[in-house]
């Protein structure tokens, strides 16, 4: 495929990705931070946010498998993956958190479970449509061709 | 050798405070990206560690002229930290910080939640900006007025740094009557305007300041050259 075509794909997957709601300004504030001295900026910080998220979903497995839940534990956890999905500009993800957030005041295992599960759902989904979108840019630069930025969500 | 030479050759440190190894990578490059030179650590008391916080310090608290200018030469000219953390909050760093002789050195608190009551006893207690997470370089960009009032300061010795810190109060005084609307970018839209007058005020000291603080250095380099 031809430069243009892949920029063209590029840009339209990641347009996608903000009006459904994956991505939000936040990635946009990333990408800015990325220059020729620092070419792997976004690459770098979401893979450390992967590592931490599936580091802190274990965690809440088996957090929530207690016999007696510790709601605060659970709660310090999940505050701390909304922090990094929201520095990231994983919406989606960000958004399930809050959501796990209220049912852990309610102290509802069960609501508990289902946030939990609703949480690595969105999780596995943003980290499929980065990735994806982490291959297009490496298609682009190995044709030679630069990474176009969005411009209308920065 | 000249504090005045040190301090405008070297770029202005900044120790970036946070638990979060993603927020600290943001953060640092945030800094980076504006030419501070950075530090991060990712707790309170390793923040105190490396600002040279010790037992010995802590009982001689301003016996010196000459300990809090060590302190401006290691170079942290700016501390920004995250509130929420394990142990030692960014608040408690705060607080220890202005209570002791750190308490030249501008801090500014970063929170992923907007608590307003938070934010005004962060403010109450001299931290200059409260930034929601995330942090972006717009943000990044108000942290110039504090460090060059900072600057001006640190050039002096122990008789300026009193006549500063009368400045200082009535410039804390202003900002007090003001708290919890203008220092945060919580309203990210009414800030910028309230923002404004706020810093013309403080452009206003800071002449003023800048020419009494300029004089005074003049006048104890003369006595020290020939008295």
């Amino acid at each position: 495929m031809e430069v243009g075509q892949l920029q063209r794909s590029f840009l339209e997957y990641i347009a996608a990705l903000f009006r459904e709601g994956f991505l939000d300004g936040q990635f946009s504030q990333l990408q800015l931070l990325q220059d020729e001295s620092n070419p792997d900026f976004v690459v770098e910080v979401v893979s450390l946010f992967f590592e931490d998220s599936e580091r802190l979903l274990n965690d809440l497995t088996k957090a929530l498998d207690q016999q007696n839940v510790d709601f605060i534990k659970i709660d310090a956890h999940v505050h701390q993956l909304k922090g990094s999905s929201s520095s990231i500009g994983a919406q989606r993800v960000k958004n399930a958190c809050i959501t796990f957030r209220n049912c852990c005041d309610e102290r509802n295992i069960e609501a508990c479970l289902r946030c939990l599960q609703e949480v690595k759902q969105e999780y596995l989904l943003a980290k499929t449509k980065l990735e994806a979108l982490f291959r297009l840019e490496q298609q682009i630069v190995a044709a030679g061709g630069a990474i176009p930025i969005l411009d209308e969500f920065s | 050798m000249g504090m005045a030479a040190a301090a405008s050759e070297s770029r202005f440190h900044v120790l970036a405070v946070d638990d979060s190894l993603i927020d600290r990578k943001l953060i640092e490059r945030l800094l980076k990206t504006s030419s501070y030179q950075v530090t991060t650590v990712d707790s309170g008391c390793k923040a105190l560690e490396f600002l040279g916080w010790s037992e010995e310090e802590r009982s001689n608290p301003t016996e010196t002229s000459v300990s809090p200018n060590i302190h401006q030469e290691l170079g942290v000219n700016l501390v920004i930290t995250d509130y929420c953390m394990p142990g030692m909050t960014g608040y408690d760093l705060l607080k220890k910080m202005k209570s002791s002789y750190l308490r030249n050195i501008p801090v500014v608190i970063m929170s992923s939640e907007h608590v307003p009551s938070r934010i005004n006893r962060c403010l109450e207690e001299g931290a200059e900006e409260f930034f929601l997470k995330p942090v972006r370089l717009s943000d990044v960009n108000k942290l110039k007025p504090h460090l060059m009032r900072t600057k001006f300061k640190n050039i002096m010795g122990n008789q300026e740094r009193e006549e500063s810190k009368e400045e200082e109060t009535g410039i804390r005084t202003q900002k007090q009557q003001n708290v919890g609307l203008n220092k945060s970018n919580a309203m990210r839209k009414s800030s910028d305007h309230e923002g404004l007058s706020l810093d013309g005020l403080r452009q206003k000291y800071s002449g003023f300041t800048v020419i009494t603080l300029l004089l005074s250095l003049v006048f104890s380099l003369c006595f020290l050259i020939f008295g």
